[in-house]
């Protein structure tokens, strides 16, 4: 399950962009969204998902329990 | 101890009367190469907020830790507070809108990036802009504020673009005081809470501090005054910061509404009166520069301190804005003002000189409504704010300012914004305008508060003096009788800037 952004939360501040390891996030119309195909959670990376951590808003970058858990490669 | 030692020291001279060291301190306060620095810095300088100009770039959105006094999803256009701003700019944009406004306001002196989030925490839009702007005005200085967390990674950076000002936001030393301050910071790809948090925080500022004090860039200090909170500590914060070779140190009220939306502003948290700030401010100016003339303003602010001119300058409208930047015009213009502050200082030094060998216990606040350049130039029902001076037998002193809402709104409500602006001057004996009706006079001068527009268009210290003067000669002959004036409240809520 990759990360998505609640689009009517986000505040636009762009703390997330340069802290995913993947390069997973951009700008859309004033806010920020995750490219789910890009986004691992950070596993891997860090103890925990960058954008979640650095994020002013409570509960605006959450996992997508809408789509399946990310694989990390074997 | 560190390189900047020399510009210190000058603190304790600064009490009673003589305009403090620092903020308020003249060019023969000041080493020659510190004045250089700050004679045209309006945050620096109080004497030059009065004439010079400096304006926000809103290109750092991204912040790194959480404060209980901001919250990042309110923003409107009418309100003006750190933090607050209308319209995110890229670089470019940055660049272009600098120039369009140092063409139109020539006296804009200085550049700062002070969010809305922590320009450290977007390293490379704050460089990239200060890049852009050295390459294109160059006359004009560059600053930044910064909560200090990611400081001591861009110590250099600032350093190699000359970067002459910096301002870091300390509210603590302790972190059993942090905490309370900051829910969180974000560090080396962590999220830490708590007293940790705290503690990683208050060592990062110290050590940036002491950083860039070693390298002579002049560092300025703000705290938020938070009642109950950190408002005695502030006294250590105050010794902390000094010791480590800030130049200047900033303690602002708190600004806390339950519409703000913030951790402070819905649990309560009540900010200090004009009185309890004073005194902390006072207390603190034994020790170090003060100060006084800070107006929180907004991460996009534009215009002399007070007045926020931004809206001229929005993207839309900066399109139609011709451009021409014109260095000499600005330098001429300058050199104007220049002469219109020494005009200043020798009718200050002229009527300071009568006030020699008088000796009196008396001291006390007045109010004046002020548009610039030193002048008592306002009409009351115009003033968005009041600038307060402290009068005493060793000269005025510039010690603070007051917002409040225009009285004269063509008609409505203005009973209520009276006792508003009663309110935010009550501690003041008088209150120096260029031009005032006859229904609010009376009302003021039941209140206690001598309304003043006989010294319409003239100097506000020379002024200031003179009328101090004569209260003197009443007081003496038993027409008058002195008497301590009450507290003042700061105003709180959303300030409408025009």
């Amino acid at each position: 399950m990759p990360l998505k952004i609640i689009a009517s939360q986000c505040t636009g501040c762009s703390a997330c962009e340069p802290e995913c390891p993947n390069v997973a996030i951009t700008e859309k119309g004033g806010v920020f969204f995750i490219n789910p195909k890009k986004c691992t959670e950070c596993i891997g990376h860090f103890d925990a998902p960058q954008c979640t951590a650095v994020c002013p808003v409570d509960n605006t970058c959450v996992i997508d329990k809408s789509l399946p858990r990310y694989q990390p490669a074997a | 101890m560190q390189q900047s030692a020399d510009y210190k020291g000058c603190g304790t001279s600064g009490g009673a009367g003589k305009a403090s060291c620092g903020s308020g301190a003249g060019a023969n306060d000041l080493p020659p190469h510190i004045w250089d620095k700050v004679k045209n810095h309006p945050c620096y300088s109080e004497e030059a907020h009065h004439h010079y100009a400096r304006m926000h770039v809103a290109v750092a959105p991204a912040c790194n830790i959480q404060c209980n006094y901001c919250n990042r999803k309110y923003d409107c256009a009418n309100e003006s507070r750190p933090g607050v701003v209308s319209e995110k700019l890229t670089p470019e944009q940055a660049a272009k809108k600098v120039l369009a406004v140092a063409s139109t306001i020539p006296q804009m002196t200085v550049l700062g990036i002070a969010g809305p989030g922590d320009p450290l925490a977007n390293p490379q839009k704050t460089f990239k802009t200060f890049e852009l702007i050295a390459k294109t005005a160059p006359d004009i200085k560059l600053c930044l504020s910064t909560n200090g967390l990611a400081l001591p990674d861009h110590v250099e950076t600032i350093s190699k673009f000359k970067v002459d000002h910096v301002t870091i936001t300390i509210n603590m030393i302790d972190p059993a005081i942090g905490q309370r301050i900051y829910p969180w910071i974000f560090w080396n790809h962590k999220r830490y809470t708590g007293r940790e948090a705290a503690q990683l925080l208050t060592e990062r500022q110290l050590l940036g501090l002491e950083m860039l004090s070693a390298r002579g860039i002049l560092c300025k200090v703000n705290s938020v005054m938070i009642p109950g909170v950190n408002d005695k500590h502030l006294v250590e914060v105050n010794r902390a910061v000094k010791s480590r070779g800030a130049f200047l140190h900033n303690i602002m009220p708190l600004i806390s509404a339950p519409e703000h939306g913030t951790v402070f502003g819905l649990a309560g948290q009540r900010g200090p009166t004009a009185q309890e700030l004073k005194a902390l401010q006072d207390d603190c100016e034994g020790e170090m520069n003060m100060m006084r003339h800070c107006r929180q303003c907004r991460a996009d602010a534009v215009g002399l301190l007070g007045e926020d001119r931004s809206a001229e300058f929005t993207t839309d409208k900066l399109n139609s804005i011709q451009v021409r930047y014109d260095a000499d015009a600005r330098k001429s213009y300058q050199a104007a003002v220049e002469r219109e502050r020494e005009a200043k200082a020798a009718a200050r030094e002229s009527q300071l000189a009568t006030l020699a060998g008088e000796h009196s216990e008396i001291k006390l606040l007045v109010a004046v409504a002020t548009k610039g350049s030193g002048l008592i130039n306002e009409h009351f029902g115009h003033a968005k704010e009041f600038q307060v001076y402290e009068l005493s037998t060793a000269g005025a002193k510039f010690v603070g300012h007051r917002r409040v809402d225009l009285y004269c709104q063509g008609g409505y409500g203005e009973e209520e914004s009276l006792s508003t602006v009663i309110r935010a001057i009550n501690d003041c004996h008088a209150v120096f305008v260029a031009k005032i009706g006859g229904c609010p006079k009376a009302e003021l001068a039941q209140a206690g508060i001598d309304p003043v527009d006989r010294h319409a268009g003239e100097f506000i210290e020379k002024s200031a003096i003179s009328w101090f003067q004569h209260y003197l000669d009443r007081v003496r002959s038993g027409e008058i009788q002195h008497r301590a004036r009450g507290d003042a409240d700061i105003r709180q809520g959303a300030f409408i800037a025009a």
